[in-house]
């Protein structure tokens, strides 16, 4: 692959370094470079440090690397957070006027590149640009046209006047000047451009896309890191569409409007973060009970409790699989890469209608945050196929009717879907609760309508089991002994890393897994390999363990749940029969 | 269609399992008669219940509907009436599921004045827990878990409700039927958010705040000079604690509902077969 650029920009919070980072980053993908950024933030709104990290190639850039070319410092410990990925060579861009840099060590083997960024933004208009005078400078080290700057500056600044923008241009100019004229030095980089189209966008706004692709039309959220960027890109598009964000009181709140709005027959969200899905867990059971379809997009970030808020983890699988009192069926999906972010969300929504029930769509913190180049083409609004599932109007009601003339919206099918009228429809009228139910939606507590209830709703897991695919997706080398086995946003670190390892003679296959559940049946390819490892950004290794089980040896089970005890003579004869069919079989 | 629509089509065909006496079958009347009355049919409205003796009434009421967790009716409501400004929504619950686990949701859903009805069945008891206190309970009411009483001053909720911008707070007593009714229904005619507190007497768990404790002390407001669009006089009525009364309390005829003041009008069940036209433009942005 050709060579990739590593730069950064890092200050503290507060000094735009965001919005500094994007515009580099959209200026590379403009120009026809791939781009993959990543953040370091922490959870304070001042102060601290914080950086913009890109990545850059012209060819495919999938991951973060623990190395960096240019780094533009806007305080010393921006240097020291960056010392192990500084190496003999690196470019130091800073403000030695600054009274914070003044003083600023930099290592023996880098470059520093001392540029009066404050003064040369006043210069051309205003301190407030002395970040766009280091981009500029940045550009002349890393010999990028500064044009494709000024092709990322309008887009930024273009709702804000000309004049603006033209200030920016000057000011990205003259920290370009001022390396050229000031420094007699030949940096080795060479950011050449291409004529492809990309766009670049995060996790959290392609699962936003993807809702508004998919016909969402209801999202109701409360604000919380990482997921606070699916309601932002939202708000102010969806209506554009006929839909409405509400920023509801908390996530109890949340989920429960997701939940009114899914039975009025819209298709409706919500997203947060894990300890939002503590909250909302509360509400799990009644959308799965009641078969209402609803998606709830869970970007994870590092727990327990508040943890740490603004970094990464894949802590919640376990939540999601098992969240909530009572057995509870569910669909968990995690897109491996940002495009899948938007593709997924588009799946969860038609998987959570044609089984009525509650779809997870999870992402994690690096995912969510991290921007990433792809053609347009990726994101084909043309390929969207729509599926409402078994949804009856006003000349079908009567097939779905009791022998007392009620609507069941529960009715017991081979494949376990039951038939959904929206209100409006007329004799549809119907209940749903949270109480086990009988066909039409009523309380019941009779012990065999529980049976049939129970089992129906099981039997949607098992139609979706037979009727969709559930693949992983594979790479690296087919044949290989070593099998690493990876879930969620590790994809593309690994398909990189398995480039290392190939230049090392080491051969690896990958089962990239977007579904947690159900999810694919990996006991062959686990016995068919020497070495299986699987690879997940937490301790305990969720995901490993649920490999572990799915090739353990199956045992005979004796289940019982009508709502009554086991009883000893009752037992005894379930024991005597499961004894007899092992001997039978 | 609306005219031949009787109250009792909003009968479900369960019989409640409501405590003989219990003041909800009084409140449940008057709700069905308001419906009916306004010219509303089962098949467009929906109803949400809450948790307890009060949560109940979903499934004694015929209409679409939702008995959801404890607590959480308001804003279940919320979310249908904003993807379904074509439905009439209702939602019921009790003292606690309103005023104890659910009173977050109350003072938001107050503010955001969504044109929906909410009938809070308040008994001043924990009834289906079989007598527990409850957030309006009196300071010295002894329960199994208040000995003494709660020695805590009862929730107001019509103070919570005016000081959270409430356009509709009304009070009404089961058992004075055509009353409660002309009450409900003039928070369904209302233009947002119509609050009623309904006293509800358990006749099992509350031998304080009984039938003959509300017949002998609450004035109606329509036999006062009370002017239901004064906040000043709410004020006065909701801040008396000498006196219960019944009738509108306040009302905000300039009332800006929810889907007027955000512009949500469309029916959201109601999506094409691919991608909405114009979802490309999505696309473009990210260049």
């Amino acid at each position: 692959m050709a060579a990739d650029f590593n730069w950064a920009v890092g200050g503290e919070a507060g000094d735009g370094i965001d919005s500094t980072g994007k515009i580099f980053a959209q200026a590379l993908s403009r120009a026809g470079r791939h781009v993959f950024t990543s953040k370091d933030f922490a959870s304070r709104i001042r102060g601290g440090y914080t950086a913009y990290k890109v990545r850059t190639s012209v060819d495919k850039v999938q991951s973060v690397v623990d190395r960096l070319d240019v780094l533009i410092a806007l305080t010393p410990r921006t240097i020291e957070e960056n010392l192990d990925e500084l190496h003999e060579g690196s470019v130091i861009i800073y403000d030695g006027e600054r009274t914070t840099m003044q003083d600023v060590e930099i290592p023996d083997e880098m470059i520093g590149i001392d540029v009066p960024l404050k003064r040369l933004a006043e210069e051309a208009g205003g301190a407030i640009m002395r970040n766009v005078v280091a981009l500029g400078a940045a550009c002349e080290v890393a010999d990028f046209p500064i044009e494709n700057l000024d092709s990322a500056l309008e887009k930024r600044f273009k709702d804000k006047g000309q004049k603006l923008v033209d200030n920016n241009k000057e000011a990205a100019r003259a920290g370009q000047s001022y390396v050229a004229e000031e420094f007699d030095h030949e940096f080795d980089y060479d950011l050449e451009t291409t004529d492809e189209d990309y766009v670049l966008l995060n996790g959290d706004e392609a699962i936003g896309m993807g809702a508004i692709a998919a016909g969402c039309r209801f999202y109701a959220g409360y604000p919380i890191t990482p997921a606070t960027d699916v309601m932002t890109y939202l708000t102010g598009r969806i209506e554009r569409y006929g839909g409405h964000v509400v920023q509801a009181e908390d996530e109890l709140s949340a989920i429960n409007m997701a939940l009114g709005a899914a039975r009025g027959g819209a298709r409706a969200m919500t997203a947060t973060s894990g300890p939002g899905i503590d909250l909302m867990t509360e509400t799990f059971g009644l959308i799965a009970t009641s078969e209402t379809p609803l998606v709830i997009c869970n970007v994870m970030r590092s727990g327990p409790s508040t943890g740490m808020p603004t970094k990464q983890e894949q802590g919640d699988l376990n939540q999601m699989l098992y969240g909530g009192h009572g057995e509870v069926p569910r669909f968990v999906l995690a897109p491996t890469t940002i495009a899948e972010c938007f593709w997924k969300t588009v799946e969860a929504f038609n998987l959570a209608e044609k089984y009525q029930l509650p779809v997870y769509i999870t992402a994690d913190l690096s995912m969510a945050v991290t921007e990433q180049t792809f053609t347009p083409e990726t994101f084909d609004m043309d390929a969207v196929e729509i599926d409402r599932g078994f949804v009856v109007d006003e000349s079908a009601i009567d097939d779905h009717m009791s022998e007392s003339g009620g609507f069941q919206p529960h009715e017991i099918t081979d494949d376990g879907i039951s038939p959904r009228a929206f209100p409006g429809t007329a004799d549809g009228a119907h209940m749903s609760t949270g109480l086990e139910h009988d066909e039409q939606g009523r309380r019941t507590e009779d012990t065999e309508m529980r049976v049939e209830q129970v089992d129906k709703r099981n039997r949607k897991v098992e139609t979706a089991r037979e009727r969709e695919d559930w693949g992983p997706r594979e790479f690296g080398d087919a044949d290989a002994d070593t099998l690493v086995i990876t879930w969620g946003s590790n994809e593309g670190a690994l398909a990189e890393a398995i480039e290392f390892l190939d230049d090392e003679g080491i051969d690896v296959r990958v089962l990239s897994v977007p579904y947690i559940f159900p999810r694919p049946d990996l006991s062959e390819d686990v016995a068919a390999a020497e070495n299986v490892v699987v690879v997940e950004c937490n301790e305990q290794g969720q995901f490993a363990d649920l490999v572990e089980h799915d090739v353990l040896e199956r045992v005979d089970r004796i289940n019982k749940y009508n709502g009554v005890r086991f009883k000893a003579d009752e037992l005894a004869a379930e024991i005597r029969a499961t004894l007899a069919a092992e001997v039978e079989a | 269609m609306s005219s031949d629509i009787r109250f009792t089509d909003f009968k479900s065909d369960k019989q409640p399992t409501w405590c003989p006496g219990c003041g909800d079958f009084g409140t449940m009347n008057g709700m069905m008669k308001a419906l009916a009355e306004t010219g509303n049919d089962p098949d467009n409205t929906f109803v949400v219940a809450g948790i307890g003796c009060s949560g109940k009434i979903g499934t004694y009421m015929h209409s679409y509907a939702l008995h959801g967790v404890h607590g959480r009716a308001l804003p279940v409501g919320t979310g249908v009436k904003m993807a379904r400004p074509d439905i009439e929504v209702m939602v019921a619950g009790g003292d606690g599921d309103g005023y104890s686990i659910g009173a977050g949701h109350f003072v938001h859903a107050v503010r955001r004045n969504v044109d929906m009805t909410y009938v809070v069945m308040d008994n001043r008891i924990y009834g289906l827990t079989k007598g527990q206190a409850s957030p309006t309970s009196r300071e010295d009411f002894e329960t199994s878990t208040s000995p003494e009483g709660p020695k805590q001053p009862p929730v107001n909720p019509h103070a919570l409700a005016l000081a959270s911008g409430a356009t509709f707070i009304a009070q009404s007593f089961s058992s004075d039927a055509l009353r409660h009714q002309e009450i409900v229904q003039q928070a369904v005619e209302h233009d947002g958010f119509g609050f009623v507190n309904v006293y509800s007497p358990c006749v099992t768990f509350n031998d304080v705040d009984t039938y003959d404790y509300f017949r002998d002390s609450l004035v109606d407001l329509k036999e006062t000079d009370h002017d239901p669009s004064s906040r000043e006089d709410a004020k006065d009525v909701i801040l008396d604690s000498e006196q219960e009364h019944q009738g509108v309390i306040y009302q905000d005829e300039e009332s800006v509902p929810y889907h007027e003041q955000h512009g949500v009008d469309e029916d959201m069940s109601v999506i094409p077969d691919g991608a909405p036209e114009g979802a490309t433009d999505l696309v473009r942005e990210f260049y």
